[in-house]
């Protein structure tokens, strides 16, 4: 076991640990909480995975935007308007098979697939190839995303304003 | 970098990462205990006073007395907090502002971590800073906390816009976001410092300087803004809301806070003198290669890198003692209506400028 594994397992097991307090915790607020080390983990191994583009961009989007959202709206609605927010457990029967077959395929996927193993090296730069790749092959859908984005922006916009 | 290697040889890698991991703390604890003593001074000056005068010459032991105190202080957690979160926040809000300083060259000799996306990772770890306010303003279950977290998580992601579009400007002029590299970009002389446009040379040098002058200023209001300083301080406005934030915290856990502040007022002032004045490099070439001492430039260049830093900082202490505060619509308005379009209106401009 070598430093990288450590570190793979280390982040591993932040983001198994995280998640499953996410899912069991009652309180919504500590759930939210956990959710980032669960991204904070997941973020660790895109990185360790040579990704690093991926990896920050996700702390950017998830921690700094869409999480700090989620507490923003929950502790509004929690603190100053006196509702209580807590999870419970419910649809037990649809859920596990929901997660079941999720399981299934994600596991079968693992197995059958025939992984490429690069060995260990220092990673190269990752945001040119990814913007000349945007760029050139994937222009549609790159502007047709920016397109969504800005159709959600003034829609929002349209709906704060009434 | 080259310290890196230094200890690399002396320790072996693993090691060595970890000692300079922690090298900035070394700089971070005694240049806060500096700056409080600063603040105080300057603000002391400004309202015709003296400041604190009797602790040591001029009073310069004030805020290491000022400490002793807050250590021996009890910690007070009242029944009603959230205690896991209440005692987790001053860490995650240090940790955060802490974590911005791997990516910031001090010097050529040393950058506690080269990474290719250097601005982009310190974007991303002051996302962890807004986590940790809005924990310490919920689990105080205190009304003033509550209202500071959200007014500070507010203003922090909105002001992040701007900033990000600014860098984004920098980003295609330079086409790099490696602040080493962009450091580098900016040696020799003064007017290769992004404030000047840069490495450009020819006629698009001279249309970029008044773009990169209000670029400037953009950036330095909105990481302003970001720090929670005058006169963006709504989040722990003293006239309305007791302390923000951090009202119920005492002791060492409020000396945490108030390290974070500092700290991340200073993180702040170097990401603003990296990208735009030249970060370490001196404006004038080093004292060491006129002399023939090599080891003499990487010192010459720490010293650059903080002074500039604290320029910035006075500067930071000078507005918070100079300016009133805005309210909150005014904050909002000054941000989305006057600084993210005249960020775009740069961005475009300077991207049209580098395609011709």
């Amino acid at each position: 076991m070598n430093l990288y594994d450590i570190i793979f397992y280390l982040f591993a097991a932040v983001t198994l640990v995280s998640a499953t307090f996410v899912v069991f915790t009652k309180n919504v607020i500590y759930a939210a909480y956990n959710l980032l080390l669960t991204l904070f983990g997941i973020a660790g191994l895109y990185i360790l995975l040579g990704a690093d583009f991926i990896g920050i961009v996700q702390l950017i989007i998830y921690v700094g935007g869409i999480l700090i959202l989620l507490l923003f709206g929950v502790m509004l609605t929690n603190k100053i308007t006196d509702v209580q927010i807590k999870t419970g457990v419910l649809q037990v029967i649809p859920a596990s098979v929901a997660v079941g077959m999720l399981a299934g395929i994600l596991i079968l996927i693992m197995t059958n697939m025939s992984w490429r193993d690069f060995g260990l090296s220092t990673p190269d730069k990752t945001i040119g190839g990814l913007g000349t790749l945007l760029m050139n092959e994937y222009i549609i859908i790159f502007e047709l995303l920016g397109m969504l984005l800005l159709i959600a922006l003034i829609g929002a916009a349209n709906i704060a304003r009434k | 970098m080259i310290i890196f290697e230094y200890l690399a040889d002396l320790f072996g890698a693993i090691p060595a990462a970890f000692i300079s991991g922690i090298l900035p703390i070394a700089f971070v604890v005694p240049y806060a205990l500096f700056a409080v003593y600063w603040e105080r001074k300057v603000s002391a000056h400004m309202q015709d006073r003296l400041g604190p005068m009797r602790t040591g010459w001029h009073g310069y032991l004030q805020t290491i007395a000022d400490i002793l105190k807050l250590i021996q202080k009890e910690d007070i957690v009242a029944t009603a907090v959230d205690k896991p979160l209440f005692n987790l926040a001053p860490i995650l809000v240090f940790a955060g502002s802490y974590a911005a300083f791997a990516a910031i060259p001090f010097s050529s000799a040393y950058i506690g971590a080269n990474v290719d996306l250097g601005m982009l990772y310190i974007i991303a770890v002051s996302g962890l800073v807004v986590a940790g306010i809005l924990m310490a303003g919920w689990a105080s279950n205190n009304k003033y906390s509550l209202i500071g977290a959200v007014r500070s998580a507010a203003q922090i992601v909105s002001y992040e816009i701007p900033t990000v579009i600014v860098i984004l400007t920098l980003f295609s002029i330079v086409g790099t976001l490696n602040l080493y590299e962009l450091s580098e970009i900016q040696s020799s002389n003064i007017f290769n410092w992004m404030i000047f446009g840069g490495n450009v040379i020819g006629w698009k040098k001279i249309v970029l300087i008044p773009l990169m002058f209000a670029a400037f200023i953009i950036i330095y209001l909105t990481t302003l803004a970001e720090v929670n300083r005058t006169p963006f301080d709504i989040p722990e406005a003293e006239s309305e809301l007791v302390a923000g934030y951090h009202t119920e915290y005492s002791g060492m856990k409020f000396a945490m806070f108030f390290l974070a502040e500092y700290a991340n007022m200073f993180a702040v002032s170097a990401i603003v003198a990296t990208l735009f004045l030249g970060g370490y490099h001196s404006p004038f070439g080093y004292l060491g290669n006129l002399l023939g001492i090599s080891w003499l430039v990487p010192v010459e260049q720490f010293f650059w890198f903080t002074f500039k830093g604290l320029g910035f900082v006075t500067v930071q202490m000078w507005l918070r003692w100079t300016l009133p505060r805005l309210r909150v619509d005014q904050l909002m308005t000054v941000c989305w209506k006057y600084l993210i379009p005249l960020s775009f209106v740069i961005f475009l401009l300077v991207s049209l400028l580098m395609v011709l």
